[in-house]
């Protein structure tokens, strides 16, 4: 596999041999900044297209074709669209709260963004704790949303807030508790260490059944903490007006838009770190020939192919079923999901204790 | 070069990233003015009554609940990494805690607490 690590350790001996070398950090911290922001904000476009093209191809639609081929330009115009529109200043919202609530969402998905490992050697934050990094982090993103719906003085954007807040912290139990399921197989923390203990088999496939049940429960309690699909109560269109959202127009409303989605590409590319081997090809055990030609295929191929399946995954999901009700949604967490996800977690540990991994 | 710094670059990046759009914003978007249009939107019609009143005691209830959870994940963390040394001590002990645990979600099952009403 390539070794994204080679052009970094290239690039940072070129900037030391030119400055001295606290410059030379600077302007790494510099492109580095650059680098994640120019791959976030991209990422963000293409998804909100597949987002376009998924739901139309669900609906028997064609989806956006008139700007550019296939409608390629279509998202490119929005964002536009967005900068140059009128930003309203409302007289009666908390206007620290409702400035810093945007902030506050993009940096806690920002934050989570810059820990995925996208190839070996390909990732800003390595810490030796990197997914209770994760969960710490995109954990604070149900603030911004707290404080979005409390300050805009709107009664929806209020309702949609407190159920957010609900839904979020509820599900954001069954994420620990699958990730630390798959912390008591991998024996570590940091994510690309993770990504390298999966050289031999995928750990969706090591761990077996309480993997698999891990993974589901991942994906479901994923779901939720996006807001997306059956549970996008927080911005239920037919109740809500928009939810949280409401009162921001022109770019306060982007961003929103914009680390939702970039939530989703985040939830789809931990999952397929810790369950789907991240950027570790397809390795069989003993079939060293077929193990050799899957080498060929770049890690960040590999990465972006089982994010992106994962992201179809949720999109599926979204397009297929119908909207959850409050008292439903909290049933299904607490009733279902935290004792499966504890119950689990206990087979987990029993599979590693005795061996029973594949 | 050291993890903090990048992180540290990273926070000030989402700020800036943030900040500086809003003012590209700000400074290219057109603006008109008058009266309506400073109040808040909601779902088209005039507001009528307060927003920021006393809310529903459920979700705070969950909120609560939570909490419990959450630092028992946190205790769980360091535990997790180290299955694998520990071999069956590791089980015996999760089962204790675990056992305490469920008691704790057991007691809000029967006092109703996760009923929604």
């Amino acid at each position: 596999m390539f070794d994204f690590s080679i052009i970094t350790t290239a690039i940072d001996q070129f900037l030391r041999s030119l400055m001295p070398s606290a410059m030379a950090v600077f302007l790494e911290c510099v492109l580095v900044a650059v680098c994640v922001i120019v791959a976030y904000v991209l990422l963000a476009i293409v998804m909100i297209f597949m987002e376009r093209k998924v739901c139309a191809a669900f609906q028997c639609r064609l989806g956006p074709m008139r700007v550019g081929f296939w409608g390629l330009l279509q998202v490119f115009a929005d964002v536009f669209k967005m900068i140059i529109k009128e930003i309203i200043h409302f007289k009666r919202t908390d206007n620290l709260l409702y400035n810093l609530a945007p902030y506050l969402v993009v940096l806690s998905s920002l934050l989570t963004f810059s820990c995925l490992p996208f190839a070996r050697g390909l990732e800003v934050l390595d810490f030796n704790m990197g997914i209770f990094f994760v969960m710490a982090t995109s954990s604070f993103g149900v603030l911004g949303i707290m404080l979005a719906g409390w300050s805009s003085n709107n009664k929806y954007s209020m309702i949609g807030a407190m159920r957010s807040g609900a839904q979020m912290v509820s599900y954001e139990l069954s994420i620990g508790l699958s990730m630390l399921t798959l912390v008591a197989l991998s024996g570590t923390m940091q994510l690309s260490e993770i990504v390298e203990r999966q050289a031999d088999t995928w750990f969706i496939f090591k761990g077996h059944l309480p993997a698999l049940t891990a993974f589901i429960i991942y994906l479901i309690a994923g779901n939720a903490e996006t807001n997306r699909g059956p549970f996008d109560l927080p911005e239920a269109e037919s109740e809500l007006t928009a939810g949280y959202h409401t009162e921001y127009s022109g770019m306060g409303f982007g961003f929103f838009y914009v680390a939702e989605f970039m939530n989703l590409f985040i939830v789809s590319g931990i999952a397929s770190t810790l369950f789907l081997g991240g950027w570790m090809p397809l390795h069989i055990p003993g079939l060293d020939g077929f193990n050799a030609v899957m080498d060929f295929i770049p890690g960040i191929v590999w990465f972006m192919g089982k994010t992106f399946f994962v992201i179809w995954l949720l999109m599926w999901v979204k397009w297929t079923f119908p909207r959850l009700r409050i008292d439903q949604v909290i049933t299904l967490e607490w009733k279902y999901l935290v004792p499966i996800g504890l119950i689990n977690l206990l087979i987990m540990t029993l599979c590693v204790v005795m061996g029973w991994t594949l | 070069m050291s993890y903090y710094v990048l992180l540290f670059t990273m926070i000030v990046a989402s700020f800036l990233f943030v900040g500086v759009t809003m003012l590209i914003a700000n400074l290219i978007s057109p603006r008109s003015f008058n009266k309506n249009k400073s109040e808040a939107y909601e779902c088209g019609i005039p507001t009528q009554g307060k927003t920021w009143m006393q809310f529903r005691v459920g979700y705070y209830l969950f909120a609560i609940l939570f909490l419990m959870f959450d630092i028992e994940t946190v205790f769980l963390f360091p535990w997790a990494t180290i299955v694998h040394e520990m071999g069956v001590d590791a089980l015996l002990g999760i089962s204790f805690f675990l056992f305490i645990l469920v008691l704790g979600l057991a007691y809000a099952w029967r006092k109703k607490a996760l009923e929604w009403k």
